[in-house]
């Protein structure tokens, strides 16, 4: 990664863009979101995007992501195509409710926001801002903390659209919502997009998000996520990054957890240039319990950066994390997570673990489990190992007539199945199953499920 | 039980067992840096030109630099301009036998438990007792000349043996490295040198007991240790510091160089003042300490007890360079009131099949902060390169924090790294069953904290293990709640 890119002022371009279609990036949505872009913006010029000096970003070079020469639209293209005839991303007896997000838009030209039968609503986050604003004040760019963070920061500036899931108290959502995040153009493009999920006291819901390329453009996505799981709530969240090597995508996902809450978020990245994954957890209600967990198969010159941060703010709450990636070829991977216990916050119960498999010389991993604990009644744990597959393991398959091929296959399926296995949502684990068996076999392209076949 | 009732004695007497001030005649500079007094260093220790321009290159580069920020401590601001970088305790002449030396040195290193006449006779330890950075005496000389080891001062080997010095010094820790080798490169006052021919062990245990004496002094020592091919030497660093109310700052060099199948073993138990119970004064220690394992299957250990200084800042490393050579780093760090520390190891692998093993053991109690910080790195030449870390920390009380910072960085597929940490507080159920057989609260957890550092103890030579097991019950001194 040592490509001398000429460095432009990150700072300067985007200020002058943000000024520049300050009407349009303002148009449609609320006064409440608009204020908050101001000093989102005004807090991006003080911080910067982080440096490689940045600890948090030492094995991401996140500015050079973004002084490349990308283009930005600041209203939704008019795509004139039925979207289930191009792509389909069907899990065979999964009933879900499919979200499609064009480029970071909510594409429904018919319905803006959707209210079901017990209340539930879902739609784009720019008519939701408008029409709940108590909710947004309540919880919008409450836990995507942007100061000191200039990705977050620049994405809180410049995000216009995404996805918004209200579950009312005592609901549970009968159907998974499929959130379809599509990137499609016909230039090399820039997208902020923001997502918002509250969930009441005592619901549930589950949220399956799917990030697929459809043109072979480059493409830089910034995009936050922000939940709120309200006391004795359950999220599930499983996200499926399948993009193709010349993407690069940013994910910044913020839980904030109330007590005995229950947050589970799984994410598989089968696909991608470069990706990093940033996810942040608050366990602010005691009892509350967190799961995150993570796969990365990284091939050719791919990049995948997992970051966690788990704060337990509160006593009496458990996490636990668990990263796994095979890399091969030229693929380099990092993972940094840090588990911050405060003080005060004792009865805490919070391990991680992350395990690698490197399948040549070229490729190279980069790990850094973290721990800061300032309590003393906890229980805390963390491993990480960096290896290859198991000489005696590979030879017991051989010698039982299974070929070196078929038995470097099972080895790693066998790896990643710890992952797997705790998606919860059968047909989803299969569907995802089966495409990690086809990723490891390489028969998987990342459009798949494109029938553009544009690469 | 009587050591246990010695341990709680001792958990009882005063704050800081070695606070007290040696009223001997010093030889100080004025205060302050500049190439000028760089200049009048070199001059009073009678150095030749080639030392002179290592230093000024050192302090030019220095000048160019800011102090690094980026450790899990709250450092004060440094006034370099406020340290009198030379001080030396009078001396007419060189001296000859112990009757010659300074009563009332004589006098605090009994105060120490280390009396050198008694070690001459029981120990067999050659100790070379450098007092405020110049060497005062050194003993057993004439039986470690015979086997042709070089065990002296550094001023003395940069007059005796300018070669040996021109060769190593910086081949290990360059001045370049850091902000604190860079300062020591620039004024360093003296330190050790040890150089041990081919294919001799060293028939006893080399050690340095380093005192901060004098009011204001920074100790600027440097250590060179060089392990030709085949040789074994087995190193002690102990160090003492009188209690003071002004911050002292400690920036010391180690070098160790180990040529093929040489083996060094590099021991430290360091109990500097850490400052008093509001966290006023104390040692800041920010040493570098670095072996490179240069010739095929050579092996540098690191052993550490630290369980003084208000704030620790060390890391002390192995450069794995020759084919399977063999690093250790074994470390129990004590923090205690408002202590801070942030310390660790690097170990980089280079060469092919090397291994590297890291256990380290943190306690923090009080309001002090004990971070572990490491680096396992493994180079894309490193064949078969094998690394096991072990970090775990214990938390007595719930004010203090305990962190673990490792950094793992391979790009060599044959490579296997595993790294694993717990954090925890000793269990309520361990003091009941100890208090249930009659051993009250506080020798529990002395006893506890002791088995939980065993891995570590066991690996310090026999006098070391005694002093450091009576040191951490010391250290933890009312920590029980």
């Amino acid at each position: 990664m040592n490509v001398d890119v000429k460095l432009i002022d990150t700072k300067d371009i985007f200020t002058r863009l943000f000024n520049e279609n300050r009407d349009a990036i303002f148009s449609g949505s609320s006064e409440y979101v608009n204020t908050i872009r101001n000093k989102a913006l005004e807090e991006f010029v003080r911080a910067g995007l982080p440096e490689r000096k940045n600890e948090k970003y030492k094995y991401t070079p996140v500015n050079e992501y973004f002084s490349k020469d990308l283009q930005h639209n600041f209203s939704p293209k008019k795509i004139e195509f039925e979207v289930a005839e191009l792509f389909r991303c069907d899990i065979p007896e999964l009933d879900t409710r499919v979200i499609l997000v064009l480029n970071g838009y909510y594409f429904n030209p018919l319905q803006e926001l959707t209210t079901l039968e017990n209340g539930v609503v879902f739609g784009s986050l720019r008519a939701a801002a408008n029409k709940f604003p108590e909710l947004f004040a309540k919880h919008y760019s409450q836990y995507a903390v942007y100061a000191n963070d200039g990705v977050t920061a620049l994405n809180t500036a410049f995000a216009q659209d995404g996805v918004f899931l209200h579950v009312p108290k005592n609901t549970t959502c009968d159907k998974p919502f499929q959130i379809i995040h599509l990137l499609m153009s016909n230039e090399a493009q820039m997208v902020h997009h923001r997502n918002l999920f509250i969930l009441e006291e005592n619901s549930e819901a589950k949220v399956l998000i799917c990030d697929h390329t459809l043109s072979s453009h480059e493409f830089l996505t910034n995009s936050v996520t922000e939940m709120y799981a309200g006391p004795n709530s359950n999220l599930d969240l499983t996200r499926v990054q399948n993009e193709h090597n010349r993407a690069t995508q940013l994910t910044n996902t913020y839980s904030h957890q109330m007590q005995n809450s229950n947050v589970s978020s799984n994410y598989i990245t089968l696909h991608g240039g470069r990706v990093r994954n940033n996810v942040y957890v608050n366990l602010a209600g005691e009892g509350a319990h967190n799961n995150s967990l993570g796969l990365y198969l990284v091939d050719d010159t791919q990049h995948v950066d997992n970051f966690t941060y788990v704060n337990h703010l509160v006593p009496n709450c458990t996490s636990n994390q668990l990263f796994k990636g095979i890399l091969d070829e030229n693929s380099t991977a990092a993972f940094s997570g840090k588990i911050h216990v405060w003080k005060d916050a004792q009865n805490t119960q919070a391990y991680q673990r992350n395990n690698n498999i490197l399948l040549t010389d070229t490729a190279k991993m980069n790990t850094r489990p973290q721990l800061e604990i300032y309590a003393d009644d906890v229980k805390c744990s963390h491993g990480a190992t960096v290896g290859q597959l198991d000489n005696d393991a590979l030879f017991y398959l051989r010698s039982r007539g299974i070929p070196y091929k078929e038995s470097m296959h099972l080895l790693m399926y066998a790896f990643a199945h710890a992952v797997l296995s705790e998606i919860k949502l059968q047909p989803l684990r299969e569907r995802v199953i089966e495409l990690v068996d086809k990723r490891l076999r390489g028969e998987l392209s990342h459009c798949n499920n494109c029938k553009m076949k544009c690469q | 039980m009587s050591e246990n009732n010695k341990i709680l004695n001792e958990l009882t007497q005063s704050d800081y067992k070695y606070g007290f001030v040696t009223d001997i005649e010093t030889e100080s500079i004025p205060k302050g840096l500049s190439e000028e007094v760089v200049a009048i260093i070199s001059a009073k220790k009678n150095e030749p030109e080639w030392m002179l321009e290592f230093r000024l290159k050192a302090f030019r580069h220095w000048q160019k630099m800011t102090m690094p920020k980026w450790a899990h401590l709250e450092l004060p601001e440094i006034n370099y301009q406020d340290i009198i970088y030379y001080s030396a305790p009078k001396q007419s002449a060189k001296l000859n036998s112990l009757d010659e030396v300074d009563p009332e040195l004589l006098d605090t290193f009994n105060k120490l438990g280390i009396p050198l006449e008694e070690q001459k006779a029981l120990a067999g330890v050659a100790v070379d007792a450098v007092m405020d950075s110049v060497s005062v005496k050194t003993t057993f000389k004439e039986t470690l000349a015979e086997k042709g080891i070089i065990f002296c001062s550094f001023s003395e080997a940069v007059q005796n043996h300018p070669d040996l010095i021109k060769k190593y010094m910086g081949s290990v820790v360059p001045y370049t490295d850091n902000y604190f080798a860079a300062l020591n490169s620039a004024v360093f006052s003296d330190g050790s040198f040890c150089y041990i021919p081919k294919g001799i062990r060293c028939p006893m245990e080399l050690s340095t007991y380093f005192r901060i004496n004098a009011a204001n002094t920074g100790q600027f020592e440097r250590t060179l240790i060089v392990a030709e091919e085949g040789s074994y030497v087995s190193y002690l660093e102990g160090c003492t510091a009188p209690q003071r109310d002004e911050n002292q700052l400690h920036a010391a060099i180690v070098e160790i160089v180990a040529m093929d199948h040489a083996q060094v073993k590099y021991s430290t138990v360091q109990n500097w003042y850490p400052g008093d119970k509001n966290g006023i004064g104390g040692i800041y220690n920010f040493v570098t300490k670095r072996g490179i394992c240069k010739g095929d299957f050579s092996k540098i250990s690191w052993t550490q007890v630290e369980t003084g200084s208000a704030i620790t800042w060390k890391y002390p490393s192995c450069i794995l360079r020759g084919n399977n050579s063999i690093a250790e780093f074994y470390s129990v760090a004590v923090t205690n009131n408002h202590q801070q520390a942030d310390t660790g190891t690097k170990m980089i692998h280079i060469g092919k099949n090397t291994k590297s093993t890291i256990i380290s053991k943190g306690i923090s109690a009080g309001f002090s902060e004990n971070s572990y910080r490491g680096l396992v790195k493994v180079m894309k030449g490193a064949e078969n390169a094998r690394n096991y870390s072990q970090c775990d920390s214990l938390l007595l009380g719930d004010k203090c924090g305990a962190h673990t910072w490792p950094y793992i960085e391979v790009d060599n597929k044959t490579a296997i790294v595993e790294h694993e940490a717990t954090t925890s507080k000793i269990g309520e159920d361990q003091i009941f069953y100890c208090n249930q057989r009659g051993i009250d609260t506080e020798t529990a957890i002395s006893l506890i904290v002791n088995g939980y550092a065993k891995e570590v103890l066991n690996k310090l030579p026999m006098e070391f293990a005694v002093e450091a097991q009576k040191l951490l019950a010391i250290t933890l001194e009312g920590s029980v709640g």
